[in-house]
């Protein structure tokens, strides 16, 4: 027990929460881009508009069938040959929007195609534009379909940024490596506690997400 | 690009080799794991519903790589030697298998209480009505989420190249840092994992629509 | 059913439309480094910081200490000046020369060996570290030499020498790549392998801080460390190189290698090389 004590030091827990901090720090900025992201593209893909919804939807099938991190490799070593300078949290946030986005896409639009057509017809023989229909009728019960899966994409959002300590994002895991890399008795205590701060985080997510749920529904 | 490709073939060969074989591993045993955890869930017992229940937020809620270190490094100090191949394997089912739980759970669920009364009715017991009348219901329900969870599954067993496991992203690191053009062979993998994820992906957007 | 099958040729479709726009992407540099840096002010080094001696995090301060470190910073105010600054990018061998070849560094002083192959891809100054390749092994381990590797399993970190070098000295053994040393010596640890291999320094400073574990065999590999920059970028190198050669003149590359290396055994001679 002698390893936990010396291993959960102010010292090694003040570093752990730096690393935490990074983590919840991409997590919520690459949330909220990568659901705006998602919104539109999920759209523009449902929208039909010729070619337009096409290519979007070829981009957005690509990407969501690729590892995120191969994606990650591509914004990180990739962007620069653009002349776009990165640096690890940016690399990070780009790649997890790309790929949360289209990933979110694909849920916006199987959430818009599960809302019965019906919706949209009756909307538009009441003299409704395709755009007001979409906004008014069709989309709030879309969005209310798609709660569930849009929030547990969410969680995983959280989880993946542990894939970026591959480009040495300071986030928690890394920042755990760290630590036990420096001192490999601290192994233990530190997957120990960085899975618990994981699992705190993701959990709390994942109850705010089936609060929202209920109060949807009632 | 090309010059990558057939110069490196074996390495790349090597790497999807095992990327499938370690997805369709996995796919198996999440398979049954889930199965046998959503039961659990929807069991009449409460004390096998809270044990599917953590189980279940605990995989979910912990990163796959995270669990996937857990394995290759803590486990070998305690108990047996895990290569990087199985521990990735074993992570990749466990973290799976909690998602495919919750899909099969809300499957069951979804075929309603109506069913499993009448099947009790009938003199069914409840392991019968199960296995007869309920499960074969409810996995055609979550056919298109479960392929979803195979892409995914698919896409995850990359955290093999964190722990030595000679899948396709180990073998690019190997490629890309031996032929120094990093970009070009990280393509060539995206390809081929898109050999893998495309059709799949394709093939459950059509189930979906047939089933809609 | 017809409309269907056309599906199937899409991956292939894709896959060529994502060929072509990554070929696009390729393109080449022109700008001088060495007008930036002297603009700036501020050289970006590429550095370790998973490496005891070399640069390692503090887990106290979140800053990067070691040796390169040190003399990346020397090096730093022996070109720009004193009021210059020196930044530091945590790299790994894996990621040192795609991120020196796309801009994101400056030059990478990361315990790198000079070799051929790498000198297609870089540019090397003159040598600052001797170094060679060696072994890490338990205390228990009954390896003594690389040739009883053969049918062992050896760990080793992507992108180092140590890796091309196994198939010379030990073509029979199996290697294991990790992403740095921190992983590879926990995978040693954990039992993934009987022994680790890299160079000397780097081993020296995880053996002195672990106890149970020694290092064998020798240096069997000459490999001296170099810093690396951009091909083309002769400006920077010259002036990399006139610096070496200054700092070691007025005792600044003394004074830090006894800071790091004075009571290590074995890196005595360091400076004669």
């Amino acid at each position: 027990m002698g390893n936990f004590a010396q291993a959960y030091s102010w010292v090694d827990i003040r570093f752990l929460l730096q690393g935490l901090g990074v983590t919840i720090y991409v997590s919520l900025i690459s949330i909220a881009l990568s659901f705006i992201v998602g919104l539109i593209f999920g759209f523009i893909r449902n929208m039909k508009i010729k070619y337009l919804s096409a290519i979007v939807g070829f981009c957005i099938d690509i990407i969501r069938n690729l590892p995120l991190l191969l994606i990650i490799f591509f914004t990180y070593f990739g962007l620069p040959e653009l002349g776009i300078v990165t640096n690890p949290i940016l690399a990070s946030i780009i790649a997890l929007v790309i790929f949360e986005g289209a990933m979110l896409a694909e849920i916006v639009r199987s959430g818009i195609n599960a809302v019965p057509i019906g919706q949209m017809e009756g909307a538009r023989s009441n003299g409704m534009t395709y755009m007001q229909a979409m906004i008014h009728v069709v989309l709030p019960q879309a969005l209310h379909k798609m709660i569930p899966a849009l929030l547990s994409q969410f969680v995983s959002l959280v989880k993946d940024t542990s894939l970026a300590t591959i480009i040495v994002l300071p986030e928690l895991l890394f920042h755990a490596q760290i630590i036990y890399s420096q001192n490999s008795t601290y192994l233990i205590p530190m997957y120990l506690i960085i899975s618990v701060m994981y699992f705190v985080v993701c959990f709390s997510l994942s109850m705010f997400a089936s609060h929202l749920q209920k109060k949807f529904n009632s | 690009m090309i010059g990558i490709l057939t110069s490196h073939w074996s390495e790349f060969i090597t790497g999807f080799g095992n990327t499938i074989l370690c997805s369709l591993i996995a796919l198996f045993f999440s398979l049954v794991l889930g199965i046998g955890f959503a039961l659990l869930e929807v069991a009449p017992i409460k004390f096998l519903r809270i044990i599917a229940k953590i189980y279940i937020e605990l995989f979910r809620n912990i990163p796959l790589l995270v669990i996937t270190m857990v394995f290759y490094l803590v486990i070998p100090q305690f108990f047996f030697k895990v290569s990087g191949f199985v521990a990735g394997t074993i992570g990749l089912s466990l973290y799976t298998s909690a998602f495919i739980a919750e899909n099969i759970r809300a499957g069951i669920n979804s075929v309603g209480d109506g069913q499993m009364e009448g099947a009790l009715s009938n003199g069914m017991t409840y392991t019968q009505a199960m296995r007869y009348v309920i499960l074969p219901q409810a996995m055609r329900i979550v056919i298109p989420p479960l392929g979803n969870q195979f892409i995914n599954l698919i896409k995850n067993s990359s955290v093999l190249a964190f722990v030595a496991g000679f899948d396709l992203m180990y073998q690019a690191d190997v490629v890309a840092l031996s032929s120094f053009q990093t970009i070009n062979t990280y393509v060539i993998v995206g390809v081929f994992y898109l050999i893998l994820t495309l059709p799949l992906s394709y093939y459950m957007r059509y189930l979906e629509k047939k089933l809609n | 059913m017809k409309k269907y099958r056309r599906i199937w040729l899409l991956p292939l479709i894709f896959g060529l439309v994502f060929i072509l726009a990554a070929c696009s992407v390729k393109q080449s540099k022109n700008k001088n480094v060495y007008q930036e840096v002297k603009q700036s002010k501020t050289i970006t080094w590429g550095v370790r910081a998973d490496t005891r001696l070399f640069g390692l995090m503090s887990v106290k301060t979140g800053k990067i200490e070691g040796f390169e470190i040190d003399l990346a910073k020397a090096l730093t105010k022996q070109i720009l000046g004193k009021d210059a600054k020196a930044k530091f990018v945590q790299t790994t061998p894996k990621t040192r020369i795609p991120l020196l070849k796309n801009g994101n560094i400056d030059a990478i002083l990361a315990t790198m060996t000079i070799t051929p192959e790498r000198a297609k891809q870089v540019d090397f100054t003159k040598p600052y570290f001797p170094s060679g390749q060696s072994l890490l092994v338990p205390d228990s381990s009954k390896i003594k030499d690389v040739k009883d590797l053969n049918g062992k399993t050896v760990l080793a970190v992507k992108g180092t020498t140590a890796v091309d070098n196994m198939a010379k000295f030990a073509p029979k053994a199996k290697v294991l790549e990790y992403d740095d040393y921190g992983q590879a010596f926990t995978a040693l640890k954990a039992g993934q392998g009987q022994a680790m291999t890299t160079d000397n320094g780097v081993l020296a400073g995880i053996a002195s801080e672990n106890r149970g574990y020694k290092l064998v065999g020798g240096t069997f590999t000459q490999e001296p460390y170099g810093i690396a920059v951009n091909k083309g970028q002769t400006k920077l190198l010259n002036k990399l190189n006139q610096a070496l050669v200054e700092v070691k003149k007025n005792g600044t590359y003394h004074r830090i290698v006894e800071k790091w290396f004075g009571g290590v055994p074995g890196f005595k001679e360091v400076e004669n090389e």
